[in-house]
């Protein structure tokens, strides 16, 4: 899948090595996120709080994106934020990609009933709008950051299984299957030899291109007051906070800027690193474009 | 054709019927009180004498299937329970709040298809020139950019600076005039119904009060629509019978517009029927954002309260809904394209 044109073509699209580039710098936001902006309390992923008033503060030398609602640290939040983002799409993609492919793998390699009953699944699954059953699944778990992941996870594996089954409905075809089964090899050995390394590279590459989805709608859910627990290091949750102070103060409509602006920037910035990563993929893996 | 229709339409109530199965089934999760809570027919409190009777009525102790059964025969009798927090029968909450947010789709969706395939089409003729990546940096740009990010940004200039457009689906003045008996409601689009009814100013009111969350949702939606666009004329223009046209003398504008738009637009046509449909998923941020009384809103609502009736309607009615746009997109696209016969 990835010879060598396709890479020469993938490194000459700008657009991507600005994407891989910020999200190399995010990466390493979070993992450098204890030296950079140090923990008070027990908890690391809990904001730390300077004082008990709602309003927020400007910027300033000590604190240097303000504080938002209730006197959290913005700094603080969006740098421990950049953490919860990556720990949320990656185990997002960990739990959906497993489950997608052990159920997309079952059904294409046995078929029929097994078949035929896991697609008719994921036929009821994506029935949904994606975002309205995530809402239903954690409004029944009740919040938190791994009840927002086994929602957002429960409804994205079926494009994984489907994906998966395909690729492996079209190797499961070819000559040297046949040829291996003829000599007496077994399920798991065809299955694990000769049929996964040939089938799983795409549906590993399209998952993984998903994160920055996965932390959008992670985001929205935490927006919507249904993921993150109260003053977790969290994106959506802190620009849930900026709501009630977009009208800024009299005389000062923008007051309050940096509540909305320095969060919701993160999370575009975040998305759009992805995105603009999956498109260059896109582009340079579509036969139709070259 | 024929087989592919029935096929479809057959598959129809399969998946209807799976959707009403997995939401019932997630219900499990709950402790019964609440599993209990989306029987109630009124606003009443649920006391162990009540719940007593919701159990033995609905058969409550019965396993999993014999439950769904039950459940699902007051399905079909229209009987959805009571929604805590619309105040009302669910029934009655879809019936007010869907007309809202229909409003609101359409309103969105009329700018996405025109700005969309108009963009889109530049976009290919001028491929890989200026007018072509600005067109992509707005398309990522718009989904990239969360809608309850871009829905705050727009209040925070047009409400908080300007103070000329608001949240809601009305002002005040507007509330007491269509609530006093004077205004008739005839379709539930106030836009509609204020025009029916004589009332310029109510008209004028709804409109403003639509165009930010409609913006909103056009900005985030219009980008599918433009890559649909894009690709759909980039592959009609590299065949042979445009090269045939343009062979024969005639002017490119016309070969753009006659010959290959034509035949791009076939996808596009379906997939907007069914974006129609998936900006119902959207409106969920959108109308919590600017507090747009529709379905998205009630749903949200319901899910932060725990208002199960509320959320097991508002989740049936978009499952649905999404099912019957994806069935009527399949078709369409099949009835326009005849090389595309499904099991044929």
């Amino acid at each position: 899948m990835f010879d060598e044109r396709t890479i020469k073509r993938f490194k000459k699209s700008k657009a991507s090595i600005f994407g891989l580039g910020l999200i190399a710098a995010f990466l390493l936001l979070a993992l450098l996120a204890p030296f950079i902006a140090k923990p008070q309390g027990s908890d690391p992923y809990q904001m730390p709080q300077s004082g008990y008033s709602s309003e927020p503060q400007r910027p300033s030398a000590g604190k240097i994106f303000g504080t938002t609602e209730s006197q959290y640290d913005l700094f603080y939040g969006v740098v421990w934020g950049a953490r919860t983002a990556f720990k949320i799409g990656a185990a997002v993609i960990f739990v959906a990609l497993g489950a997608g492919l052990i159920i997309g793998g079952l059904a294409g390699y046995y078929g029929g009933w097994a078949d035929e009953g896991a697609m008719r699944l994921t036929d009821i699954i994506l029935a949904f709008p994606g975002i309205v059953l995530a809402v239903v699944i954690v409004a029944m778990l009740g919040p938190g950051i791994e009840k927002v992941i086994f929602a957002i996870a429960a409804v994205s594996w079926p494009a994984y299984a489907r994906l998966f089954r395909g690729d492996i409905l079209t190797v499961k075809k070819q000559d040297y299957v046949t040829a291996s089964r003829l000599m007496g090899a077994g399920d798991f050995w065809i299955f694990t030899r000769h049929i996964l390394p040939n089938s799983i590279y795409p549906v590993v590459v399209v998952a993984s291109l998903d994160i920055g989805s996965v932390v959008l709608t992670a985001a929205a859910l935490s927006f919507l007051g249904l993921g993150a627990p109260a003053g977790y290091s969290d994106w959506g949750q802190l620009v849930a906070m900026s709501r009630n102070w977009i009208l800024g103060g009299a005389g000062s409509p923008f007051a309050y800027w940096h509540t909305l602006l320095i969060p919701g920037g993160a999370i575009f910035l975040f998305v759009l690193a992805w995105n603009l990563l999956g498109d260059a993929f896109r582009d340079v893996l579509d036969p139709r474009q070259q | 054709m024929r087989k592919f229709l029935l096929k479809r339409a057959l598959m129809l109530p399969l998946v209807a019927l799976g959707v009403t199965f997995l939401l019932f089934s997630l219900t499990g999760l709950l402790p019964p009180e609440m599993r209990a809570s989306i029987y109630l027919q009124d606003q009443r409190e649920l006391t162990p004498e009540l719940m007593q009777e919701l159990i033995k009525e609905h058969k409550l102790d019965a396993p999993l299937v014999v439950r769904y059964g039950t459940w699902l025969k007051s399905l079909l009798k229209g009987d959805l329970g009571y929604s805590e927090t619309a105040r009302m029968k669910v029934t009655d909450a879809i019936k007010t709040y869907l007309s809202a947010t229909l409003e609101l789709t359409i309103f969105a969706i009329i700018p996405i298809f025109f700005i969309g395939t108009r963009l889109g089409t530049i976009s290919a003729v001028k491929k890989d020139k200026w007018p072509d990546q600005l067109t992509r940096l707005l398309a990522i740009t718009g989904y990239s950019l969360p809608t309850f990010v871009f829905g705050l940004l727009a209040l925070m200039f047009f409400y908080g600076w300007l103070g000329v457009l608001g949240p809601g689906r009305y002002s005040f003045e507007t509330d007491m005039l269509i609530h006093s008996g004077a205004f008739k409601s005839y379709t539930g689009l106030l836009t509609v119904d204020s025009l029916l009814n004589f009332k310029p100013a109510v008209f004028w009111d709804a409109v403003k009060h639509l165009v930010l969350p409609a913006s909103v949702l056009c900005f985030g939606s219009v980008a599918m629509l433009i890559r649909i666009t894009r690709t759909s004329m980039l592959e009609e223009l590299n065949k042979d019978y445009v090269r045939t046209a343009r062979a024969k003398g005639l002017r490119e504008s016309y070969v753009i517009a006659a010959h290959v738009r034509r035949n791009a637009m076939i996808p596009v046509i379906t997939l907007v029927s069914l974006q129609f449909v998936r900006l119902l998923g959207g409106v969920v941020i959108t109308e919590t954002v600017f507090d747009f009384p529709g379905i998205g809103r009630w749903g949200v609502k319901a899910a932060q309260q725990l208002d199960l009736a509320g959320v097991m309607g508002f989740s049936l009615m978009s499952a649905l809904l999404f099912v019957l746009a994806n069935t009527v997109s399949d078709v369409l696209y099949a009835v326009m394209d005849p090389r595309i016969r499904y099991g044929e």
